[in-house]
Formats: structure tokens, sequence, C-alpha cells
């Protein structure tokens, strides 16, 4: 019988394909860092991948991701995959995908930059590209530096 | 027709070559009106409001002469300290307030993207007049103008440009443009204030390699151009290192004897002691034609962006 390290989960999210080491930051983006945390969180760091080398794996159980925390993950992991597990099954996968331009999920590095004052505006960023992730915010024109660092 | 009317005018970058060239063209025709020479109401009734958060001499007066040549009115903070602003109110409600009371906002900010938000908040068309150590496209516009019009032409004009070009992102929009315009460029500059990678990579993907050295010596027998900024002297820790390294870049008649016989120098002003003021005599000096022509191109912009360019039949 195949040695399982964590077990298959019933309902829940499993975020495979983690860029080594950044798992953890994965799980500060979807908020599961210890408080009001009601199901099981499983995580695997440094485990051998078929496609690079190795990889860190999340498994949440009873939670599906909304489109902001993957926008997130994306930021810091553009190769990860997003599994949906319905009843033990897989019911959707998908690779997480940048959008072309970021809204609010992310500040500007730049301290000097209008949008890290008290304006009534959400920090905008055009991607120039998706892996690695680089980010141009609009308002300044700056390339964004240390990305996971400013995640909002 | 203009497609120019209602755009706001925030980063060079903003302008394709055609509008740069639209821009360009118009400012030519501007001289005279600019020198008080003809006059016009082509703005008549028409509003400016110059916004400066900062303090400025030559952009704030030649915008508010640019718009006053063409027959329109300025209205203006004196002291932003006097304002609202300095009550904690946001620039987002300042520019929605100043947008009902003008046609046209003029925008000087101490920080970065200040011009962009206040462009997004705005139905007026802004025009960023430098915010904090970002854009600054209406002196880039200038400098083209002044290149163009010194020179005849832009593209397969060889420009060096030589002093602080880390920092200044001014000298990086004007870089960005030149090439877009088909310029060769040359960057003189001690290594720790070398044109930024970034900028380097966007002006080979625009037009040719630009030369990087730190020598004036190896170049200045083949400028055409020779664009000249400050280099401040809070970048170095050490005083004598700062003397040292401004002396070796500082242009005078005894370098400028290599060069070229219609060598032009340039210059954004103010300038400290970059350039000898023995050289304003000799041919090669332009900075102070430069300055002027901060208004004929500033008048051409107000005149694009209010959609009055053909009021009066420019």
């Amino acid at each position: 019988m195949k040695d399982f390290r964590v077990t298959p989960i019933r309902n829940g999210t499993v975020i495979d394909h983690i860029d080594c080491g950044m798992a953890l930051k994965v799980l500060r983006i979807i908020g599961f860092t210890g408080e009001n945390v009601w199901s099981t969180v499983s995580v695997l760091m440094h485990v051998p991948s078929k496609k690079a080398g190795w990889k860190d794996v999340v498994k949440v159980e009873d939670r599906e991701l909304d489109p902001k925390e993957v926008d997130k993950i994306a930021l810091i992991s553009p190769r990860a995959t997003i599994n949906i597990i319905r009843d033990f099954n897989v019911a959707e996968k998908y690779k997480v995908k940048l959008p072309e331009v970021v809204r609010g999920i992310v500040r500007c590095g730049n301290p000097n930059c209008i949008t890290n004052l008290a304006e009534p505006v959400e920090s905008e960023f055009t991607v120039e590209s998706q892996n690695p992730s680089v980010l141009r915010c609009i308002y300044c024109d700056r390339i964004l530096e240390d990305i996971s660092e400013h995640i909002i | 027709m203009s497609d120019f009317k209602g755009s706001d005018v925030v980063s060079i970058r903003d302008l394709s070559k055609e509008r740069i060239e639209q821009v360009l063209d118009l400012s030519e025709k501007m001289i005279p009106y600019a020198k008080g020479e003809k006059s016009t109401k082509a703005l008549d009734g028409r509003i400016l409001a110059n916004l400066f958060f900062e303090p400025s001499t030559r952009t704030r007066l030649s915008f508010e002469s640019a718009m006053v040549r063409l027959g329109g009115s300025v209205i203006d903070v004196a002291f932003p300290s006097m304002t609202s602003v300095s009550k904690g109110e946001t620039l987002a409600d300042t520019i929605r307030m100043v947008e009902s009371y003008s046609d046209v906002i003029v925008l000087r900010h101490p920080h970065e993207g200040a011009a962009r938000l206040a462009a997004h908040f705005s139905t007026k068309p802004v025009i960023n007049a430098g915010d904090g150590a970002g854009q600054h496209p209406t002196q880039t516009l200038l400098d083209l103008f002044t290149i163009r019009r010194e020179k005849g032409k832009i593209e397969g004009m060889h420009i060096v440009m030589v002093g602080d070009l880390k920092y200044g992102r001014t000298a990086h929009s004007l870089a960005e443009a030149l090439s877009l315009l088909g310029a060769e460029l040359t960057f003189v500059a001690p290594q720790n204030l070398q044109m930024p990678k970034e900028t380097v990579k966007e002006v080979e993907k625009l037009s040719n390699k630009p030369k990087l050295v730190s020598k004036m010596d190896d170049v200045i027998t083949q400028a055409d151009v020779l664009y000249v900024t400050r280099i401040q002297r809070e970048r170095f820790p050490d005083p004598s290192e700062y003397l040292k390294v401004a002396g070796s870049y500082r242009i005078d008649k005894n370098l400028l004897r290599e060069a070229k016989k219609d060598l032009i120098v340039m210059h954004p002003l103010p300038r400290i002691d970059e350039i000898a003021p023995e050289v304003d005599n000799t041919p090669h000096a332009r900075y102070f034609q430069q300055a002027f022509n901060g208004v004929p191109v500033r008048m051409a912009i107000l005149l694009l962006v209010l959609g009055a360019e053909s009021n009066e039949g420019f």
C-alpha cells in the first residue's frame, strides 16, 4: 500500500506546486495562521515534485478560496495549482493566473507613492510578467520589489 | 479633429510618437505668440488652476505665461500651507473641488503618482508639472522641442547625457522619449550615478544600444547635443568625493574646444556649477532658450487638451 504523508481530504482545497519555501506565506494569505481556524490544515514543505524538483503543498479542509486569495497566491507562486475537492474527488483543478491588472491585493513598496497616503484609492499594478511576477504601480510607475512582503 | 481633447498629460509614456510630434509641431507655431509678437484669444474665458504643492519658479511661471498669452486666466494657490490640505484634506478631495472652478489643472506635488491620482478623480484634463521624483512630461517635451528646433531633427542626432542619470527620473523619461524618436544616446556618469539598467533596456528596445561611459573626454568630439544635469551633493557621503566627481563633469570652454562647432549645450536649470558661466556667451549655450521654450510648448499642450488648437487656425 502507498504510504501517504497526509491523508486525502473529503472537502476543501489542495494548493499544489507551491514554490518551495512559500507554504507559510500561502497560509498567511488565506488567513490560516492560528486564530479562528475551525478546520484541519496540512502543510507539506519540500516534497519531491515531478514537474520541478521540490515543491510545497497546502491542504485546507472545508474551505474554498476566493478569487483575491488565488491572485495573491499567484503573485508569490506563479506555478501553483488549485484543486477543489468535493467528496474525495477533484471537482475543479486550475493553475493560478494573474489578471493583467491587480487591484487592492498588494501595496506599493515606494514609501513616497501617493497610494501609501490616506487617499481614497486602491493600489493598482499592471502585470508585466507572470513568472516571475513583475508588477508596475500605475500611480508612481515603479516596479514592485519583494512582492511577498507587500501583500495586503 | 482633435483626439487630444480632454486627455491628461501625466507621463511621457502616455504619448505616442505621433502625439509627441503633434505637440512639437504646434509649439513651433506658438513661438511668435509666446514672444508677444502676435496675440490670440484662443483660450478666452478658460481657466487654468495652478496647483503647486512644492516650490517651483520656471514651471509655474511658464504655465501662467502660456495661459495668459492664449487669452485665458489663471487661478492658483499661493501657499499650499495655508490651504485645507494642511488641515488633512486628501488630494482627491482637493482635486474634486478645484476641477469645479477650472477647465484644466496643472499639478506639482511632492509624492510620486499624485498626478495619476488627480487624473483619476478629475473630469477636467490634468497636466503633471512634476510629482516627487517621478514624471515631468512637459519638461521632456520642451527638451525634445529645443533639440528639434535647434538641430532641425531628432532622428540620428547623437545626444550625450551627463550628470546624475541614476536618480533623476526626468533623465530616464527624456532618454526613453529620445530613443522613441530615433536619437543615438550616450550616457556619461560616474558608476554610482549611471543610468539604471531598466532604462537602458527600455532605450535598447526602442532604438539602438546606448553607450555608457564614465569620462567626458571620450565622447565630446562626437556629440551633437550635450544634455547636462545636476550632480547632487547629498548623493555623496564624503564631501571631498563629491567635489572630485562634480569637478570632473564640469563643462567649460576648455572642454568645448574639442567639440563640434554646432554642438548645443542644454540644462534643465537651475544649474549650480555644472556649466561654467564662461560657456553662456559661446554659440553652444542653449539653456536659456530651452527655458523660454517652456512657454510655446505649454501653450501647445493647453490648446490640445482643451481642444482649441483649431480655434484661430493655428
